[in-house]
């Protein structure tokens, strides 16, 4: 029997999984059109590689990797791509992003799918492969696969983890297909661990799951992975959190779980490496689970950009329903909007009403009182940390570690005053990331202006000695005749812009082309939209 | 003609030497003072402080001829971090320099710039491309919105867009949330 360590805190809030675990994982149907984001996942967004108009096949790639941290993007069906633009993505900021809107042709006609000789392939290539079949973490956090199977410099990594936790309330998704779909998890974790060089695979599954550990564990006996049940205890599917229990080890403050020999992954992450390998499938569809306020809820197997509208209409939404949540209670965030697509990253759709999720009840001061210091899983003080952010004392913040706040909710779940803390985190951090973009551009700017200021004093010098050997050999021209023809160019030149200003400016424009009109009404509104900006600008000054 | 060539390339090399050289003596001849409080500013190299760019302004506020109210890019809270840096009380921004805006870059307009290059020669930080009598374009990245380009072009065809948010840049709001009085 394997000791088990604990991390600090916890919570237990009510699990709600009963609600959509004990039916089996349906198929969504194919819906009316796919918004297909170019970035699902962290790092560089994808690069399109269709146009509009093209027909394209079931998992053809119509994104590229871009850089070193990006995997690819593929159409989840055939059809025709019917737009490429700005489209509402799923995001609390509620802005859109570049996506590829396809109109299915209803004909599901694949791509050619060739599974990989991977043992017989070198590491790197399998990754390569990885990265062109669209792998990314699928809990949530949507990293590239193939980055974090890259052994580096190292020879090999000892303890691949497997997280099948799913600690968040009303989540079932992991759980179905756990029970489901045993042995495609089982091979991508054998994947997994050739990429690895590990030793040990372990898998970790909360204890109120026990259908998912026993099917785990059956299909685990020759493998010899380790399937083991943890005490349910948010949040114990926390990376950081997972890897604590099962090896006792923490990574330090800002490291990496590979700089203590532990890599983790999402069981569907596995079961997608599984299905990319063994069967050449790309990542074009996942589990989603649709719960809370309907009347019907369930897992779906559905297709990457489905829209959330379609998804949850299959499971009945009740009429109270006034929002979705995606991701948990404690760490997802409501939906800008229901047209949003399903991505990489939807594990969850929640129907919230006000009886299902009332508003917390008004805050009150807080008593440093630090039941949030007990609960927070990584130690850190969080009533100090709500104070330095608070104060916009942001350097403190960051001594005080708050890069390694998870975001979990545990200290807001506790706290008495309701102070909605994790907010209070998240927007210190935006404005801790956005002032250090201000200082690498401020660094760019003094390089560059440096540079400048060399050049000139560079060119004035060259200027002297060539007028210095000029003077010495022949007669010294006079700076004033080379000066004069280029201010009567300039002036020449002012005045053509200014007829053709003119002649830009009329109304009266009938008989030029239709392209024509249409960019000088482009270039109108810009002009106009720019003015109205100038001149709001003194009164807006930025906070 | 060889030794044409030749006297330029000793030129060149001659010119480099004593470019390399005033590049380390001005480093070593710098205060470290100066360069901390150049390390605030925010490198709009505007002008609007009354010096010729900010490490100048830098300069005077070592030496204790401006105040550290004088830079409108840095706002508030850079003239925090100078008095935090060099143990003074802050104070408003003096508002003689100008306000403080939101970040914009210049945008040329492609129809009526004439390839005058005059704007290229005002951009403190290299960020305009172009040859004489062709489009001139702004390089969106390294704009510091310090609009120096805009008084000298002769069509006045570049005007400021304030830089909008996107997914890469968007940040978490402070919190907003019904409070009840204890
Ligand atoms: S739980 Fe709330 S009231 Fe108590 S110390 Fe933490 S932030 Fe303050
Ligand atoms: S949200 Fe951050 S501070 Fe709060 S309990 Fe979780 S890790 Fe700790
Ligand atoms: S006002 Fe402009 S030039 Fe002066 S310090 Fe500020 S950014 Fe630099
Ligand atoms: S392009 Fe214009 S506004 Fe931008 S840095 Fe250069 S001179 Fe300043």
């Amino acid at each position: 029997m394997r000791t088990l360590f604990q991390f600090n805190g916890g919570v237990h809030p009510a699990e709600h999984k009963q609600e959509s675990s004990t039916q089996d994982i349906a198929c969504a149907p194919l819906p009316t059109q796919l918004i297909v984001p170019l970035q699902q996942h962290i790092g560089q967004r994808a690069k399109p590689l269709v146009q509009v108009g093209d027909s394209v096949l079931k998992g053809q790639m119509i994104g590229q990797a871009d850089g070193a941290t990006s995997c690819a993007v593929h159409a989840p069906t055939s059809g025709r791509v019917s737009a490429i633009g700005e489209a509402p993505v799923p995001h609390p900021s509620g802005l859109p992003d570049l996506c590829i809107t396809i109109t299915p042709d209803g004909a599901e006609q694949w791509v050619e799918r060739t599974p990989l000789d991977y043992q017989s392939m070198s590491p790197t290539e399998v990754r390569k492969h990885l990265r062109d079949f669209g792998l990314a973490g699928l809990g949530g956090a949507v990293f590239p696969s193939h980055v974090k199977l890259n052994l580096g410099k190292l020879a090999k990594v000892p303890t691949l983890i497997l997280n099948g936790a799913e600690c968040e309330p009303w989540i079932t998704c992991d759980d179905r297909l756990m029970r489901e779909r045993t042995a495609d998890i089982v091979a991508g974790a054998k994947i997994m661990q050739h990429l690895l060089n590990a030793d040990e695979v372990l898998i970790g599954i909360e204890d109120n799951k026990p259908q998912a550990i026993a099917a785990m564990r059956a299909a685990c006996a020759d493998a010899r992975f380790e399937v083991i049940a943890v005490p349910t205890l948010y949040p114990s599917g926390g990376a950081k959190q997972l890897t604590k229990i099962l090896t006792g080890k923490e990574p330090p403050s800002g490291g990496r779980s590979s700089d203590i020999g532990v890599q983790i992954f999402n069981v569907a992450t596995a079961y997608s490496v599984a299905r990319a390998v063994l069967h050449g499938e790309p990542l074009i569809s996942r589990i989603v689970t649709v719960t809370g306020n309907v009347d019907q809820p369930r897992n779906y197997e559905v297709l990457l950009g489905t829209p959330v509208k379609e998804l949850v209409a299959l499971a009945s939404p009740r009429n109270d329903t006034q929002g979705y949540i995606m991701g948990g209670p404690m760490m997802g965030f409501t939906l800008p909007s229901d047209a949003v697509p399903v991505t990489k990253a939807s594990n969850c759709l929640i129907a919230s009403s006000p009886k299902l999720f009332p508003p917390p009840p008004p805050a009150l001061p807080c008593i440093r009182c630090t039941q949030c210091a007990q609960a927070c899983p990584v130690n850190l003080q969080p009533q100090d940390l709500y104070w330095f952010s608070r104060g916009r004392e942001f350097g403190k913040a960051q001594e005080y570690n708050l890069f390694d706040c998870i975001e979990c909710g545990c200290c807001d779940y506790v706290c008495p005053s309701h102070i909605p803390l994790v907010q209070y985190y998240r927007f210190a951090k935006g404005e801790i990331w956005a002032r250090e973009r201000e200082k690498q551009q401020a660094d760019l700017a003094r390089e560059r202006h440096e540079f400048r200021l060399q050049r000139i004093e560079r060119e004035k010098k060259e200027r002297a000695d060539k007028l210095a050997a000029k003077t010495q050999g022949s007669k010294a021209p006079s700076a004033n005749a080379e000066a004069d023809p280029k201010k009567a160019a300039i002036q020449a030149a002012i005045e053509r812009a200014k007829l053709k200003r003119a002649g830009v400016m009329p109304q009266n424009v009938e008989n030029l082309p239709v392209e024509t009109l249409k960019e000088i009404k482009e270039i109108e509104a810009r002009r106009a939209q720019l003015k109205q900006a100038m001149e709001k600008q003194p009164d807006t000054p930025n906070s | 003609m060889s030794t044409a060539l030749l006297i330029m390339i000793g030129l060149a090399l001659f010119l480099g030497l004593v470019l390399g050289y005033a590049a380390i003596k001005f480093k070593v001849t710098e205060s470290p003072l100066v360069q901390k409080i150049d390390a605030i500013l925010p490198q709009t190299q505007c002008g609007q402080c009354g010096f010729p760019g900010c490490k100048p302004y830098a300069t005077a506020i070592a030496a204790g001829e401006a105040d550290i109210n004088q830079c409108p890019p840095g706002g508030e809270e850079g003239i925090r971090k100078l008095a935090e840096l060099l143990g003074v009380d802050p104070k408003p921004l003096n508002a003689e320099h100008g306000a403080p805006k939101p970040k914009s870059v210049a945008v040329i307009d492609e129809n009526l710039c004439i390839g005058c290059t005059l704007c290229i020669q005002a951009c403190p930080v290299d960020a305009i491309l172009g040859t004489a009598k062709h489009m001139h374009t702004v390089i969106a990245k390294e704009c510091t919105g310090c609009e120096l380009c805009i008084p000298p072009c002769p069509v006045d065809c570049i005007s400021m867009q304030v830089v909008q948010e996107d997914l890469a840049t968007w940040k978490s709001k402070y919190p907003l949330y019904a409070i009840r009085s204890a």
